[in-house]
């Protein structure tokens, strides 16, 4: 009975795998025409990624999920608009501020700010800016999921802010330093972590769930959209106010 | 045992990541609610299990996948092999890069595909709708947005084209899009862009840029190397509520 509970969620995890394995197949040997090499350590790394896969998502069912939900619940029967904003700036922030992709890429934007010759190329400095950088993520972050909790509250039409943001964006590219763009372009993309996602998804449509007059499916999503939007913004007034 | 000290390394960064979230869970708990977590010895195994199948997830990824992905990604864009044979130019010859749009397109979709973020928003999505949204039907939309966008962001390198341009364009088509798709779609397409770029996505695509625009002649790495990631988040809103208006048309015109 648990075996074939678990082959079943393997097989699953499988399913997910196997385009990268004959993407990876495909142009190894068709295009390359290279051999699979070291086939045996592939596989057992194969195997590590379906058992992993299989037991995230048997945790997020169980642990990532209820709680999320729990909290979005509780803090919005408890009726203190203060500390459900308060709840929903800190999860933004403290999640994002050790982010290792975005640490990684805050290092690699201020080495390429120092060959650029816009900041002075020596250690200190470049170690400021990318902290900087960090910061400035992680505050716009925690402000997206703050905003995005505002707006369920209210019952705004996500797409009204969504085209809003977009328009500032363009605007502020218009202005900022060209080195900064690439940068800040993507910035939006890496910040929502793969532990973050749920419990963001699921702060949501807690909250929807329980207000009247919410649907979980209109009201409930939008708050990732939010965090990967306002960072390209104020990434871009960083790099004005830095460079400028 | 490199490996063990290579897993147990991932599980110590992911314990790190967690962290925060703990103390935030626990303070608002203990300070602010005052009162017990719902079934709490169960939320509790399921964040062991979600901390050491994220663990295991990417230790086999660094160990399998990401080297092999990542020469490809070097090996494909390397001069000596786009120009098999003829003379390398000087200037990038932009149709000389097919396989290179290719295997953007396919990495792209495969590793959106096996992004776990991606399948814990259709998880919630599909439970949410009541079952009308389904699993796969988002995630492999989703997938061929940022099929279509990493292969375009490949593009714009070999090119040199600027991005804002792109972006704009796309904005402008996501805007339109708004006006006339069903209104329940809208906030879960803005959402999917989000989503589908972290875990697996991210370094395997970051590698595809880096790699490209130090080979491709004319490019710099520090102007072309990024955005590809802003394609692959662009393009799957696009994709979804594409999706969702060439549904609503089909079952338009099967009442007409």
């Amino acid at each position: 009975m648990i075996f074939a509970f678990i082959l079943k969620k393997g097989k699953d995890a499988l399913t997910d795998l196997l385009p990268i394995i004959l993407v990876i197949a495909f142009f190894q040997i068709v295009v390359l025409h290279q051999p699979l090499p070291q086939f045996g350590e592939v596989l057992t790394g194969a195997l590590f990624v379906v058992a992993g896969l299989t037991l995230f998502v048997q945790g997020l069912e169980m642990g990532l999920f209820p709680i999320g939900e729990a909290m979005a619940q509780a803090l919005a029967r408890k009726g203190s608009l203060f500390w459900l904003l308060c709840f929903a700036f800190a999860l933004g922030f403290s999640t994002t501020v050790a982010e290792p992709a975005l640490i990684a890429v805050a290092a690699e934007a201020a080495e390429i700010a120092g060959q650029g010759g816009l900041i002075a190329p020596d250690r200190s400095t470049l170690d400021h800016y990318a902290l900087g950088l960090r910061l400035t993520v992680a505050v716009s972050v925690g402000l997206s999921i703050l905003i995005g909790v505002l707006r369920i509250l209210k019952g705004w039409p996500v797409h009204y802010l969504i085209i809003g943001g977009y328009v500032v964006v363009m605007l502020t590219t218009v202005i900022a330093p060209q080195e900064i763009i690439g940068i800040a372009y993507d910035a939006g993309g890496v910040t929502t972590s793969t532990i973050t996602v749920p419990l963001v998804a699921a702060l949501g449509v807690g909250l929807a769930s329980t207000i009247r007059g919410r649907s979980p499916l209109i009201d409930g999503f939008g708050l990732i959209a939010f965090a990967s939007l306002l960072p390209m913004i104020f990434v871009m007034v960083y790099g004005i106010i830095i460079f400028g | 045992m490199d490996f063990i000290q290579d897993f147990s390394k991932i599980l110590l960064s992911t314990c790190r990541d967690v962290l925060p979230i703990i103390i935030l869970v626990a303070g608002f708990q203990l300070l602010v609610l005052r009162q017990p977590i719902p079934n709490l010895r169960r939320v509790v195994v399921g964040g062991v299990y979600v901390v050491i199948g994220l663990a295991l997830f990417l230790a086999g990824l660094e160990k399998a996948l990401f080297p092999l992905g990542k020469i490809m990604a070097n090996q494909l864009s390397d001069p000596t092999f786009i120009y098999r044979g003829g003379e390398i130019a000087i200037h990038a010859e932009w149709r000389a890069y097919g396989w290179i749009y290719f295997f953007a397109a396919m990495i792209g979709f495969a590793t959106t595909i096996a992004e776990p973020s991606l399948i814990a928003v259709a998880y919630k999505a599909h439970e949410v709708s009541a079952g009308t949204i389904s699993q796969w039907g988002l995630r492999i939309t989703v997938a061929v947005g940022v099929a279509v966008g990493i292969s375009l962001g490949t593009y714009r390198i070999v090119t040199g084209t600027p991005l804002y341009l792109y972006i704009l364009i796309g904005y402008m088509i996501v805007t339109l899009q708004t006006l006339m798709a069903p209104r329940s779609i809208i906030p879960l397409a803005y959402d999917s862009g989000g989503v589908t770029t972290s875990t697996v996505t991210v370094p395997l695509v970051a590698a595809l840029g880096l790699g490209l625009s130090s080979t491709v002649p004319g490019r710099n790495p520090a102007l072309d190397g990024f955005g590809l990631i802003a394609f692959a988040s662009l393009f799957p809103i696009i994709a979804v509520l594409g999706y969702a208006q060439i549904l609503q048309l089909l079952v338009w015109l099967k009442t007409r």
